[in-house]
């Protein structure tokens, strides 16, 4: 593949604006080489190595290897179509609900292999959560939607404890002072802002180490959009965060690594702030300053 | 003849028009520098001609024909042998009715002479009317035609007249439809309102006792006549819920195994499958319930020492449970269908199971349009009619027995008005006043499950 790699190298380094000497570049089919920067952490949450992702007979996901690090927002950028979505899907198996899907690789939770046949996806998915692109909520009252996900584990006993549950969570999401008095009223009934958070809450209640978030804002408008990332911003000390999104402001505003997908391929991975101010791969530094994609 | 081809001719007459309206407006876009000069498509055009051509000889040829008839009857009438006129009018037009048939041929007694020549001459004013509308028509059309021919100029909107005449057309459609409802409407109500003068409403709603043969002379015993009709709508309901009991649950689990847990390939053998359940026609569930379930039913409830009719309520209801299922499987199907895949990604997100999600999240949030299925369904269920004339037995029995011989209104209404029957006695006017009473619960039903449905849809919008 690098002698492939070395045929096309020409014609793209003919643009003046590139490097040669540091930025790498892509085969035939768009493939990337090597990820740069730094995938791997000390001490990780989750691990990631060699994950492929086919859909049927197309592949989707080629040879990704990422870190996801304790109370970290990590940021997943990349034009549309690259797979990040898919990637993240991975995590906590959603991608099972995909009948033509196939993910080969390894991917870790706490040391522990999550598409081990001895894993149930159920409390995989209890530790994983998940935050979806469009608001969600159940047409269900706002407690319900709370209380849907410690109900189906099991996780109180009495309606005391779940009242509290409930509580805390929508308290966490920073949704309790708008909603306290109107429980009882349908979560199909708050405005689009409210709902995101509202399923982050829904998320937060059966106690996740990992939140994942494709595109969680790309529905809402500036100022619910503002609220959800100072959310985000409040949840890092507590869980790990894997962010899906197109704004590339708001990956650098609300996340401490970044991680650039191109075409099935994981580019770069670095500090969020080494990425947007001096990323070393050229697809990279074309995304970022609006070139492609 | 000319009139036997007029038609075809005139067909012939409007494919012509088309042509000459469209070569017209195109040797006028060409004089007048281009097809963009003209207000419409060369098309429309023609078909404003075709138009003009077809629909003023269509309008002429339809006046005529109803006013022939009654033309020729008067002058018919005029000139008939004072031997036959009589005073009567049932008479008189039965004298006409002859004439007629001696016209079209069909007579197998010997006719009068007088009637057999006033046939002949009935035949040759009708003939000589036939040829003076074809002669009006072939002028008619030309004429109109060669007025819309003037027409055409560049600044002429026929796309706006041919679409205007398009749309008078779809209205026409839609109007044949809603007026055939309004007319059957009126004329059961007009029914009932007579038998109501003749069996006051309250005897009728809460009567107990259905029997409905009455004395047709002064001096024939025992058939009184009795029109409650609480028994036979009380066997409507019984049967319509038996066949919802087993429908719900059988229709409702299969929807929702086919939608959430079968395999695309199972789905796209097994759903068409299920709906050929609703194109077996109706009768053929009768039999399948009169000569097969029924007597099933018999012999084992006698096994267990139960005592069942041979016409039992329970084998008409089950038969039409069985003929529902397709109904009440394919709207769920549709209804869970609706439900956004956003929902079930968020249940599984949080860890739900397939069970947990459909339990919890996929049938409340499909339960409404759910149940204006079911009630559909049920509409269905008590209109239905050949299953129970042959499954459910005639006797007006008030009981909430399944195992006995119930009856239902649509049973009744058929008993009522099936054979010779005079249409001014309660008897059969009652089949009026039992479809009026039908008509206004399905539609209320109906109007209900419409609503139900479509308040369901806006949900998620």
């Amino acid at each position: 593949m690098s002698h492939l790699a070395e045929t096309i190298q020409a014609p793209i380094q003919t643009t003046p604006a590139h490097d040669s000497s540091v930025k790498t570049s892509t085969d035939l089919h768009g493939k990337v080489g090597k990820t740069i920067g730094t995938p791997f952490v000390d001490d990780p949450r989750m691990t990631c190595r060699d994950v492929d992702v086919f859909y049927g007979e197309a592949q989707a996901i080629n040879k990704v290897g990422i870190d996801v690090g304790c109370n970290e927002v990590l940021a997943m950028i990349g034009p549309s179509g690259c797979g990040k979505s898919t990637f993240l899907r991975c995590l906590n198996r959603m991608n099972d609900t995909v009948a033509s899907c196939r993910v080969e690789g390894e991917i870790t939770l706490d040391g522990v292999d999550i598409y081990h046949p001895d894993i149930d996806v159920v409390p995989l998915r209890a530790r994983v959560g998940m935050v979806f692109q469009k608001p969600n909520p159940f047409p269900k009252s706002i407690y319900d939607n709370i209380a849907y996900g410690p109900r189906i584990h099991g996780l109180t006993g009495t309606k005391g404890e779940l009242d509290e549950i409930v509580e805390i969570s929508l308290k966490k999401a920073g949704l309790w002072e708008e909603v306290k008095d109107r429980l009882a009223e349908p979560g199909t009934g708050l405005s689009g802002g409210q709902q995101q958070r509202l399923c982050i809450a829904r998320a937060i209640a059966v106690g996740p180490e990992v939140i994942l978030m494709d595109e969680p804002c790309s529905a809402l408008d500036p100022i619910a959009t503002a609220k959800v990332e100072e959310l985000i911003a409040e949840l890092r000390t507590q869980y790990s965060i894997v962010i899906v999104t197109h704004a590339m402001q708001q990956a650098a505003r609300v996340s401490q690594r970044t991680a650039y997908f191109h075409l099935g391929s994981l580019v770069e991975v670095g500090s969020t702030k080494q990425i947007f101010t001096n990323p070393r791969h050229h697809l990279t530094e074309d995304y970022i300053t609006g070139r492609f994609g | 003849m000319l009139y036997d081809y007029l038609l075809p001719l005139l067909l012939v007459l409007t494919a012509a028009a088309f042509m000459v309206g469209r070569k017209r407006a195109l040797r006028m876009a060409a004089d007048y520098g281009g097809i963009r000069q003209l207000h419409s498509l060369p098309n429309h055009y023609g078909s404003m001609m075709a138009l003009a051509c077809l629909l003023p000889a269509l309008l002429l040829y339809g006046i005529w024909l109803s006013v022939e008839t009654s033309v020729l009857d008067s002058r018919i009438i005029h000139e008939l042998p004072p031997t036959l006129l009589s005073q009567d009018a049932g008479a008189q037009a039965l004298i006409i009715n002859d004439i007629k048939n001696t016209v079209s041929g069909n007579v197998t007694v010997n006719q009068d002479a007088s009637i057999e020549a006033a046939a002949a001459r009935y035949q040759a004013i009708q003939q000589k009317s036939r040829s003076a509308m074809c002669i009006g028509l072939l002028l008619l059309a030309p004429l109109s035609s060669f007025i819309a021919f003037r027409a055409i100029k560049p600044a002429f909107r026929a796309r706006n007249v041919v679409e205007g005449i398009i749309r008078a057309a779809l209205l026409l459609c839609s109007a044949v439809a809603i007026l055939t409802t309004v007319g059957i409407l009126l004329s059961v109500i007009f029914e009932s309102i007579r038998f109501f003068k003749m069996i006051p409403l309250q005897d009728f709603l809460f009567g107990l006792s259905w029997s409905p043969q009455m004395a047709i002379r002064a001096d024939q015993a025992g058939s009184s006549g009795a029109f409650g009709a609480v028994p036979i709508f009380a066997g409507t309901f019984l049967i319509a819920a038996i066949a919802m009991l087993v429908a719900i649950p059988i229709g409702l689990l299969s929807a929702i195994y086919l939608s959430e847990f079968a395999s695309r390939g199972f789905r796209t053998v097994v759903k068409p499958l299920l709906e050929i359940l609703a194109g077996i026609p109706t009768v053929v569930y009768g039999f399948f319930a009169a000569l097969t379930v029924a007597p099933l039913i018999r012999e084992s409830g006698g096994f267990f020492g139960l005592s069942v009719a041979s016409e039992s309520a329970l084998a008409a209801g089950l038969v039409m449970g069985i003929m529902i299922i397709p109904f009440v499987s394919s709207l769920s199907d549709d209804v869970i269908h609706a439900v956004p895949q956003a929902l079930r990604d968020g249940s599984y997100g949080l860890g739900a199971t397939k069970f947990e999600t459909v339990r919890l999240v996929i049938f409340p949030a499909a339960l409404p349009g759910i149940v204006g299925g079911v009630l559909l369904a049920v509409s269905r269920a008590i209109g239905e009619t050949m299953i129970v004339v042959m499954a459910a037995g005639l006797a007006a029995n008030l009981t909430a027995n399944p195992l006995k011989a119930v009856t239902t209104v649509t049973v009744q209404i058929v008993t009522l008005l099936v054979g010779d029957q005079e249409f001014d006695s309660p008897k059969t006017l009652a089949a009026f006043a039992l479809g009026l009473i039908l008509f206004i619960f399905t539609l209320i039903l109906n109007v209900i499950a419409l609503r139900v449905v479509r308040k369901y849809r806006e949900q998620y919008e």
